[in-house]
């Protein structure tokens, strides 16, 4: 039966929306620079909450079109509620809402990390629980154990930077420019991981599944600064190498511990980080000692974007037209975890 | 200058938490300091001194985290931004309204469009798990309310 569900993901730099039916992506459009081109025709969004504005319609009509249908073939309608960008919440929110309200359809309002997680669920993956999901990217580093796919129990998470942040916070340092994570993947290929003691963070304090990341960040500054920017020049590739390893293997090491403790057959890896091909090397080996599935969604479901918040849709309650007149976004995250 | 040298987080989140004790409804703390220097640390003293559970991480990516303490908290971050102008921080003082508190990392770039701070805190990196850490206040009373935060914490 054909069910298909528009989302709307705004919370921060992606304009997104999608059409998804039951587990099958229909149409999955990110406002990127690529993609802005045939969408909108202008420059890629930054920031700020305008530039959603200016974008989202279009990119709404762009998946209604790439999925072949019309806003009246369209069950419900979902979008991100929370956490990020006020400002840019607040846009894709208001206008889910003022669709959803015309429309007289009902509305789904998720959490941007329950998309993360629930982004293995859709085809081709279509990964069925139990697993341990590891979700890594410029805003969120956190492990949870998934049972069902409607409540994940959040295992750990970073006590201080996200892994995403601190690789772009250590690429900064070593002058790559912003985002930071493919060019310090490239640079990190050509140096030895094992040149720089960095720290990993809270080594030794027990089987914690939390991670922390501003121990490493500081050790990069010192370091940085010792070597001098001769020497740092000199040593760039060492740097990135052994500064990637300390950020990349606690994520490894942690998912599959938690793998090993809560006894699942499957682990899966998503959010931006997950496109880091030493991490990918670091899980694929992992898995493969150990049996497990490994799961890893093709890299534009582990950006931000829209059909991972049509997956999490599926979990989450229903708000009946017109109830969600009066629903707002946030900007936290709740405490613990992952909240409708 | 009220100024500490401190070589443990605790000490750090010590300071955050006199410094959040001296903070009225609408006061804004501004925190510079390297990479690492232990910004948010200290604002994670400051927020369980105001009644906030829960994990206190970097507002980098987000850039405000808003925490329900006995009063509204807000940790806003402006790295990310380079326009005075800047909504995301206007929009996060404002869900805190009048009788919030705000800590506000990396402010330079945004300080034009911001009202004056009640303390400004800098930290600087003094090799290994030293910091040093000067703090000022907005007058003469904040100021003798911050030595005497100080020297307790020195004692």
């Amino acid at each position: 039966m054909s069910d298909p569900v528009l989302a709307i993901e705004t919370s921060c730099d992606e304009t997104a929306a999608a059409v998804v039916d039951g587990r099958r992506i229909l149409s999955n459009v990110v406002a990127s620079q690529a993609e802005l081109h045939s969408v909108y025709g202008g420059v890629v969004p930054e920031v700020a909450a305008r530039h959603h504005l200016t974008t989202v319609n279009a990119v709404v009509d762009q998946a209604l079109a790439d999925a072949g249908l019309t806003l009246a073939d369209i069950s419900r309608i979902a979008v991100t509620r929370r956490p990020g960008l006020i400002g840019a919440l607040l846009v894709g929110v208001a206008t889910a809402k003022s669709l959803a309200y015309a429309t007289g359809k009902d509305l789904v309002m998720v959490d941007h990390l329950h998309g993360h997680i629930a982004a293995t669920w859709l085809e081709p993956v279509a990964l069925d629980p139990p697993f341990v999901a590891l979700t890594a990217s410029g805003g969120h580093t956190r492990l949870d154990l998934v049972e069902n796919y409607a409540a994940p129990v959040l295992l750990g998470q970073t006590l201080d930077d996200a892994a995403g942040e601190a690789i772009d916070k250590g690429a900064r340092l070593l002058g790559i420019p912003y985002p930071g994570g493919p060019g310090l993947e490239a640079l990190a290929r050509e140096g030895d991981a094992g040149a720089f003691d960095f720290p990993v963070g809270l080594k030794g304090r027990g089987p914690s599944a939390d991670f922390s990341y501003a121990g490493v960040k500081t050790a990069l500054l010192y370091a940085v600064r010792e070597l001098g920017e001769e020497g740092t020049t000199a040593r760039r590739a060492d740097l990135a190498a052994s500064y990637q390893e300390a950020i990349v293997r606690p994520l490894a090491d942690k998912l599959m511990r938690a793998a090993d403790t809560h006894g699942v057959p499957a682990v899966s890896i998503g959010g931006g980080v997950a496109a880091n091909g030493r991490l990918r090397e670091l899980v694929t080996e992992g898995a493969a000692d150990r049996g497990l599935q490994l799961a890893i969604p093709d890299r534009a479901l582990c950006t931000d974007n829209a059909a991972m918040i049509a997956a999490a849709a599926a979990f989450t309650p229903i708000i009946a037209w017109p109830d969600f007149v009066g629903e707002d976004a946030i900007a936290t995250a709740p405490p613990g975890g992952i909240a409708a | 200058m009220p100024e500490i040298t401190t070589t443990d987080a605790d000490t750090t989140e010590a300071l955050g938490a006199g410094i959040a004790n001296l903070l009225g409804p609408g006061d804004i703390v501004l925190l510079r300091g390297d990479l690492g220097a232990g910004k948010t640390t200290l604002v994670r003293g400051a927020a369980r001194a105001l009644g906030v559970e829960g994990p206190v991480t970097s507002p980098t990516f987000t850039i405000a985290n808003q925490y329900a303490g006995r009063v509204p908290v807000a940790h806003l971050d402006a790295w990310r931004l380079g326009d005075p102008d800047d909504e995301e921080i206007g929009l996060a003082l404002e869900a805190i309204g009048d009788e919030g508190v705000a800590f506000i990392e990396w402010p330079d770039s945004i300080e034009g469009g911001l009202p004056d701070p009640r303390v400004r805190v800098d930290i600087d990196h003094g090799g290994g798990d030293t910091r040093v850490i000067h703090v000022a206040g907005c007058d003469a009373a904040t100021d003798a309310a911050l030595e005497a935060l100080v020297d307790h914490l020195r004692a």
